[in-house]
């Protein structure tokens, strides 16, 4: 057979998903539809009654939505930093991958960002923040960096996302207008020739280098906002690559889990192989040791010289009755067991590298909850005479539905994104001679 | 209309407009200025020669917590919420336990302004820390930010009492609330204002809060005794709490020497000493 009807027949195949939807995926948007409603119904009470419906108060004045907004911008590490990192290394089995690592990316940060807004007082002056803003605050910072991350994987995305908008709006014909029309202007006159090639590589090599500084920003500055306080267990120098270190794991993670997914789902067995989880395996194992690395230094020193206040923090975080069940489930979910399910040969398989991806975005939510909400119960004045509701934390039902509605948008998004364009970017991959598979 | 008629309407028209716009001036500026609130301005700088200081003398403190309610009352603080709380302290198992009435420290390093991303808490050349509610957005992080638990926040819709109601907002005494906004002890600048003392202060039955004027080197407490700030700090080894952290408190301690009252009951949960 000619490589050239393979390579036809293989975008043929790859355009699958967009052309169709099965009934198990009209089900499946349903769903998550009903859950973003529902969400956003809870969302509707929480501004009517104010943060009253939440379990914050005086002591514990962030929880869940904070925790699952650092979980979510850890996400957004996966994809623009992880593809970036490889396509400047010339991995070249990234090529069918790094599509759905952007589109997390994304997607991630539209959806992680909005957690702070829900966690407002006043969420009708979030616009103080332009016109009021202070530079000397680490939200401004926060701010700044998210908008300039957004901006850049979104621009990342596009760009490398313009020669198979091309090719939709050349190949499918049998879709509807407003999508044709979608194509047509999104591909911006893309006729593959030469000279636009060289163009497009030379700005996506360009655009990977400088997102990496972006992305590690990202979560440096995430970090900081706790990391610029006095309050124990936040107030440390390591925050910052702690939690960027954080971020890629999970991120990775996350990226293996939508391998994983969309492999099944849309059938691409033959280009997202046992290469690619074998490869991301390696490094989540890596991420995973650094990871028990910084965290072992993190506590062990705060144990060791026993300051009182970190005594009395790590009292709360490991006494079995506070915290100390939901640490070690974080540790053994999110740590050990998925280490030793990438350390083990026999365990080394697109099924138990997956595993471990999922225990670690489960372990790593933990952790960021974990991060939060401990140390806010660890003032520096003993706690006298205020109710238990202002010390004890647990999330109402209206923090789990807004979270589970957030969860669910992701979701969602991330399956539009995979029926709107190719989840495996074509030409890159049919650009890929080593690569290309054979029928 | 010839030209001339034409420039002559205009220019009526002119003068007319002037004068008009004068009487409102003069209007305006013959009006007396309503003393409270105080222009935003001026509550963003301050009084004017002032740095606020407070003294609180561990030794007469017998725990009454009368500051805490004249506090309440003054502010129509809900309870249990308190704007100045009264501890019940001991340093080890071995120290004596004591009274800590704690208000907002209006800290000279103030780790709660610093982080604020609107400059809604802002820190006043007179040494007070405010919070405008008219500002907020309610982001909490200088809830998180200060080490001394003195700020509350608005979780829900306030209930309000039409006393509270009838009162112009101002920071300088926080009220009325809103909902979704932080708020805390303010040393009570309205009344400083006046030359009064804030509430906690005048009603000690003890004397054990001074309040007073860095700059004036005086501070009085509720029986009318004055003291000098210096010689007071220096005779009684006054000192800061947790000064450690930088923060540089404007609110001083006198160590629990010979009390004039019986010692609280020991506590269980032994406090952070400084
Ligand atoms: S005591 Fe707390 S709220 Fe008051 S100025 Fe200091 S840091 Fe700010
Ligand atoms: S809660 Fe209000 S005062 Fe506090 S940091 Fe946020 S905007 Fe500023």
């Amino acid at each position: 057979m000619q490589p050239e009807q393979s390579a036809d027949a293989a975008a043929e195949e790859l355009l699958r998903s967009v052309r169709q939807t099965s009934r198990k995926g009209r089900l499946w948007i349903g769903s998550l539809v009903a859950v973003c409603s529902f969400g956003l119904f809870a969302y509707a009470i929480q501004l009517i009654h104010g943060l009253e419906v939440t379990a914050m108060r005086e002591y514990v004045s962030w929880g869940l939505y904070i925790a699952t907004f650092i979980f979510f911008i850890g996400i957004s590490h996966a994809g623009t930093l992880i593809s970036a990192i490889l396509r400047v290394t010339h991995a070249e089995w990234r090529r069918p991958i790094t599509r759905m690592a952007e589109a997390i990316t994304v997607i991630a940060l539209l959806v992680g960002a909005p957690m702070v807004i829900v966690d407002m007082g006043r969420p009708d002056r979030l616009l103080y923040v332009i016109r009021y803003g202070r530079l000397q605050s680490p939200i401004l910072w926060d701010v700044l960096s998210i908008a300039t991350y957004l901006t850049g994987s979104l621009l990342y995305l596009y760009v490398a996302l313009i020669p198979d908008l091309a090719r939709m709006r050349d190949q499918c014909t049998a879709i509807a207008g407003w999508r044709k029309r979608l194509y047509r202007i999104l591909a911006i006159r893309w006729h593959d020739t030469p000279a636009q090639r060289a163009h497009l590589e030379k700005a996506l090599g360009a655009m990977a280098v400088i997102i990496i500084p972006v992305a590690v920003s990202v979560h440096t500055v995430v970090s900081w906002v706790f990391g610029m306080t006095l309050r124990p267990g936040w107030h440390s120098t390591i925050f910052g690559p702690y939690f960027v270190v954080g971020a890629i794991f999970s991120g990775t993670a996350a990226i293996i889990t939508a391998m994983a997914v969309f492999r099944r789902v849309y059938h691409l067995e033959r280009y997202i192989a046992l290469q690619q989880f074998r490869n991301l395996g390696s490094l989540l194992l890596t991420l995973s040791l650094l990871y028990m690395y910084f965290t072992l230094s993190e506590y062990l020193t705060s144990w060791y010289s026993a300051e009182s206040i970190d005594v009395k923090l790590l009292k709360n975080l490991f006494d079995l009755h506070r915290y100390g069940f939901d640490f070690w489930v974080m540790a053994m979910l999110g740590l050990f067991i998925p280490t030793i399910l990438l350390i083990l040969p026999k365990t080394r398989t697109i099924i138990g590298i997956t595993t471990a991806s999922v225990l670690v975005n489960l372990g790593m939510w933990l952790k960021r909850y974990l991060i939060v909400v401990p140390t806010l119960q660890t003032p520096f004045l003993p706690v006298q005479g205020v109710p238990s509701s202002w010390i004890r934390y647990f999330p109402t039902w209206i923090e789990w539905s807004i979270v589970a509605g957030a969860l669910a948008m992701f979701l969602l998004l991330f399956t539009l994104f995979s029926k709107l364009f190719p989840i495996v970017s074509i030409w890159e991959t049919l650009e890929d001679t080593s690569d290309v598979p054979t029928t | 209309m010839t030209r001339r008629e034409f420039l002559r309407a205009v220019g009526t028209f002119i003068v007319v407009a002037a004068a008009l716009r004068w009487k409102t001036v003069v209007a305006l500026a013959m009006k007396p200025r309503q003393a409270y609130p105080p222009l935003p301005s001026e509550v963003r700088r301050g009084i004017p020669g002032k740095k606020f200081v407070m003294v609180i003398d561990l030794a007469k403190c017998d725990g009454c917590r009368k500051c805490t309610q004249a506090c309440q009352a003054m502010h129509f603080t809900p309870a249990p919420r308190e704007w100045i709380k009264v501890y019940q302290m001991q340093d080890s198992p071995t120290a004596a336990p004591y009274w800590f009435p704690k208000p907002c420290f209006q800290c000279d390093n103030p780790p709660c302004t610093k982080v604020c991303p609107v400059d809604a808490t802002f820190k006043r050349q007179d040494g007070i820390v405010l919070v405008d509610n008219e500002r907020c957005i309610g982001c909490r992080f200088c809830m998180a930010a200060c080490p001394y638990t003195a700020r509350f926040f608005n979780w829900g819709n306030p209930s309000h009492t039409s006393e509270e109601l009838a009162t112009p907002y101002s920071p300088e005494y926080g009220f009325p609330r809103r909902m979704g906004t932080v708020e805390k002890c303010d040393f009570c600048p309205h009344l400083a204002r006046e030359g009064k003392l804030p509430p906690c202060a005048s009603v000690c039955p003890m004397g054990a809060i001074y309040f007073g004027d860095q700059n004036e080197d005086a501070v009085t407490n509720g029986q009318g005794e004055t003291l000098r700030l210096s010689e007071l700090l220096l005779d009684r080894a006054g000192y800061r709490y947790l000064e450690d952290l930088g923060t540089q408190p404007r609110v001083y301690y006198l160590p629990p020497k010979n009390r004039r009252y019986p010692a609280p009951p020991k506590v269980l949960e032994v406090s952070h000493a400084t």
